[in-house]
């Protein structure tokens, strides 16, 4: 099993977007479950995500949370204009977390969590209609989090910790809609780059405002990665010289390998929420604020003199949670939520690197009960987007690229927990 | 373990079966109508222009974005078939006939030793030879070098004609036998559509080579027999008639519908419009040192003005007289009066240009050198002229425009007569050259080199303006037959190949 775990860290760190932007909402089975709602639930080591501050009420000495998503998705496009038409054939996103908290005394608890809350694993097929956008890309980022949970009194605590981010990004597209070698192969640029770190932190509070009703709010900071040490491997360009040729107004880099700079934010996260319990019911609603309007542009400054600058323009956005757990027997806890996700993409910014408008997630699960110390969960998302008609209106020649596109997203999860 | 890992592939076989799909899919066949046309067996008949050639060769990736090989991949979103294509075998362009090179390779544009971009033949060994007959008939019957009455002519993809002119090397490749005719080949599948442009070599081998081939125009005695015809000589307007119905109606035989194209002004080609008229210049110095050279022609000129043998135009269009600054290119023009030269023979019929003489761009590379490496008074274009085929003179315009008008009116008279789509490629061209047409990246012009509709070889469409023909041609084929197939963007399609 450790070997396992060790493998989906370095080998399986992908993920794919679902949520808004690149935003990957599957940190736990037990509430994504229950529309991924949590930061004033207490009830597992999954509060290291949701609400650091949590896991000093929690009763057991030693609380661990552990598990996986496959995450199916793709992408229809077309263009109804043009008749062309295209569709994502993107690996199986891999997203995983894995959470664990120690009781030191009754006031303070430790803690540590890894997880996957951004990435993006998106395969157009190549030399397709946005090709000059994207021809497939994957991100993928895992955070790594010592914890420190302090009771201040028996209905208020405080929790956070700071950050440590390693990140991951292949990235490839066409130099433009139509350049080739004199074979006809497209021109294009691959950028790859990995182990880029940086640190932040989160910080959080729970409120017990009586036996049956919490509170919570958890916020997790900006986290920009700059990516300076990876490659640009220019392929297919006609120009075998190693330096650049200019003719006119056209500039026709090299084919080979260079550096590049480019920077990546993880934009913050601010989540309020209560929970409240009664007889075997529990209800969760949680609201998640995410400050995307960092994402002002994805600029790749290439060390051969090319620079490709594309806008993005993001707004902050939110999401409505809500989730329903039932205790149907001594061994089995029943979940379902939903929630309402707004992108963070304005119109004309549509973008087929991360092609998302705003979506209704569909959740369900359940946790069955091994034994006194240990459980497995299980739960499962359906994510329904509306067909838009959309464009990405800022492509370097002054065009626009858009039509109407269609997602749609299922993810299974599994998962065990484990108190002592 | 075991049951666990069968139940996640077990999932994640049903999870990829539900892929996301769009309401109302165009790969579907149901969003777009074919009207009254049946796109569904398209054969495309023509010369180079249908063939997808450009740059001065016939290779693959122009083959892949010719005209008709665009309309077919739209077709096929209104119930289209398959279309095929004769591919060469490589994308150096080039014939080999038994191995020995016919067809010079393709240009791509490079950089001279001082930086310069112009368009240079691209090294490499061509790999298409001709006596690699391909058994399979083709949807794209486009033959470079066609002319309107080699269409029905047997024995155009003979082999054994190659050397002497007879037949043509891009049709042998694809013939069906040696005595077939392109028009029986494209009538022989059955064609339920078809796209007919022909006749534009009719006139244009005749200005590509100056003027210097035969005008047929009824006054003389071989006109109606294009069999005596010359490589470079202009076709009869009434055997171009005969023979452009008779592959209307072999094309009608088994065809629903099909487009029919009209032919350009040679004016609106950038092979007839890039060099100017005066593309010497000369300082101050140098221009009276030429026009002492000419002093003895001009004053011969004067003295035949003043006894009658010529008129004062004439002697004032003929005086050479060069200045600081631009001037005119000296040419030779075979229509002034042959006059005798009192030091023996004849005095040489040259003039200076005007801005109605059509400069070719083959010129272009010759103009300022030395016709003679040892003799620095012999720059060509001042101290020797242009010579007849290097020129388009206003007579040999008038000669081409004649009978283009009438192959004109006859193409578009057939199209009414069998409600065929037309396609009024002559008034595409101008607008090109006049305004330019934008599109959704800038704007698209018949500039050399550099405005994005013609290939290096200054008179072939590059892959983005083959593709706005196509579009063209897709809203004559859509306004005829109620059909709704839809256009391509042209900003996706390439322009002229930068190599270094």
């Amino acid at each position: 099993m450790k070997r396992v775990l060790v493998t989906s860290l370095f080998l399986l760190a992908s993920a794919i977007t679902f949520a808004g932007g690149y935003r990957v909402g599957l940190q736990g089975q037990r509430a994504l479950a229950m529309g991924h709602t949590g930061v004033a639930y207490v009830n597992s080591a999954e509060l290291a995500f949701f609400n650091p501050a949590g896991l000093v009420f929690l009763e057991n000495k030693i609380n661990a949370s552990a598990g996986g998503f496959g995450v199916f998705s793709s992408v229809a496009w077309q263009n109804e204009s043009t008749g062309q038409y295209a569709q994502t054939d993107s690996p199986m996103g891999t997203p995983f977390y894995l959470y664990g908290s120690y009781a030191l005394n009754e006031k303070l608890s430790l803690g540590l969590a890894v997880y996957t809350p951004y990435g993006s694993s998106v395969e157009w097929p190549t030399d397709w209609a946005g090709s000059h956008l994207v021809n497939n890309i994957e991100l993928a980022a895992i955070f790594i989090q010592p914890l420190i949970s302090f009771k201040i009194s028996d209905k208020f605590s405080v929790g956070g910790g700071p950050i440590f981010v390693t990140g991951s990004v292949n990235f490839n597209r066409n130099a433009n809609r139509f350049l080739t070698d004199l074979e006809g192969n497209r021109s294009n640029v691959t950028v790859d780059d990995s182990g880029v770190t940086n640190w932040g932190y989160s910080a959080s509070a729970m409120f017990k405002v009586t036996d049956n009703f919490t509170l919570g709010a958890n916020y997790r900071s900006e986290i920009i990665l700059d990516s300076k040490d990876g490659t640009a491997t220019f392929a297919n360009f006609p120009n075998d010289s190693g330096s650049p040729i200019t003719v006119g107004t056209t500039t026709i880099p090299s084919n080979g390998i260079t550096g590049f700079t480019a920077s990546l934010p993880l934009p913050a996260e601010l989540t309020v929420g209560g929970s409240y319990s009664k007889d075997k019911w529990v209800v969760n609603f949680d609201y998640t604020r995410t400050f995307w309007d960092v994402y002002e542009d994805l600029d790749i400054v290439f060390s051969n003199g090319q620079e490709s600058i594309n806008p993005r323009n993001y707004k902050n956005s939110s999401i409505y949670k809500v989730g329903f757990g039932y205790s149907a027997s001594e061994r089995i806890m029943l979940r379902a939520g939903y929630y309402f996700d707004e992108s963070p993409v304005r119109s004309g910014y549509f973008a087929p690197e991360t092609p998302r408008n705003d979506s209704n997630g569909f959740t369900a699960g359940l946790s069955y009960v091994i034994s006194d110390s240990f459980a497995i969960d299980a739960s499962f998302l359906y994510v329904r987007f509306k067909e838009i008609n959309e464009s990405y209106d800022y492509v370097d020649d002054g065009s626009s690229f858009g039509g109407t596109y269609k997602s749609s997203a299922f993810v299974p999860g599994i998962g065990v927990t484990y108190k002592l | 373990m075991k049951n666990y890992i069968k139940y996640m592939a077990l999932s994640a076989v049903l999870l990829t079966a539900c892929e996301a799909e769009l309401d109302n899919p165009v790969e579907d066949g149901g969003v777009y109508s074919s009207g009254s046309a049946d796109f569904s067996n398209y054969v495309a008949v023509g010369n180079s222009l249908t063939s997808g050639y450009a740059d001065g060769a016939l290779y693959i990736t122009g083959q892949q974005n010719s005209f008709p090989n665009i309309l077919a991949g739209q077709f096929a979103l209104a119930g289209g078939g398959e279309f095929t294509q004769p591919l060469v075998d490589d994308n150096t362009g080039g014939l080999l006939a038994n191995g020995t090179q016919i067809q010079p390779n393709r240009f791509v544009l490079a950089l001279d030793a001082d930086g310069n971009p112009g368009p240079v033949r691209l090294q490499g060994t061509a790999t298409t030879d001709i006596t690699n007959v391909l058994s399979d008939p083709f949807n794209n019957m486009g033959v470079p070098g066609a002319k309107s009455f080699h269409l029905v002519a047997p024995g155009y993809g003979n082999i054994a004609g190659v050397q002497t002119g007879a037949s043509n090397p891009y049709f042998v490749r694809f013939a069906s036998a040696a005595d077939a005719t392109v028009i029986g080949d494209a009538a022989a599948q059955s064609p339920t559509f078809f796209s007919l442009w022909i006749g534009n070599n009719d006139i244009l081998s005749y200005a590509t080579s100056g003027g210097i081939g035969v005008v047929h125009d009824g006054t003389n005695a071989n006109d109606a027999d294009p069999s005596t015809y010359g490589p470079n000589d202009i076709t009869l307007p009434q055997v171009f008639a005969s023979v452009y119905n008779s592959e209307i109606q072999a094309l009608m035989a088994s065809a629903t519908g099909g487009v029919v194209f009209n032919i350009p002004d040679v004016t609106s080609i950038p092979f007839f419009t890039t060099v100017p008229f005066n593309a010497i210049p000369l300082d101050a110095a140098t221009a009276a040192g030429v026009n002492q050279a000419y002093a003895q022609y001009n004053g011969g000129l004067a003295q035949y003005a003043a006894l009658g043998f010529i008129s004062t135009e004439e002697r004032d269009a003929r005086t050479i007289n060069f200045q600081e600054g631009q001037n005119a290119v000296v040419i030779e023009d075979e229509t002034l009066t042959t006059l005798p030269n009192p030091a023996g023979g004849t005095l040489p019929n040259i003039r200076q240009a005007t801005a109605a003489d059509l400069l070719l761009l083959t010129t272009s590379s010759k103009l300022g050198t030395l016709a003679d490496s040892s003799n620095p008074s012999s720059v060509i274009g001042v101290g020797v002229a242009l010579g007849d085929a290097d020129v388009l003179i206003p007579s040999e315009q008038t000669a081409i425009a004649t009978a283009q008008a009438s192959y004109n009116a006859t193409i578009q008279a057939l199209a009414q007569a069998n409600g065929l789509a037309f396609v009024d490629s002559r008034a595409i061209l101008n607008q090109l050259a006049d305004t330019g047409i934008s599109f959704d990246a800038g704007t698209l012009t018949s500039t050399f080199a550099t405005g994005g509709a013609f290939s290096l070889d200054g008179v072939h469409p590059t892959p983005r303006g083959y593709a706005y023909l196509a579009n063209q041609a897709i809203e004559a084929i859509n306004s005829t037959y109620g059909s709704t197939v839809p256009k391509v963007n042209i900003g996706s399609y390439g322009t002229v190949n930068i190599s270094n």
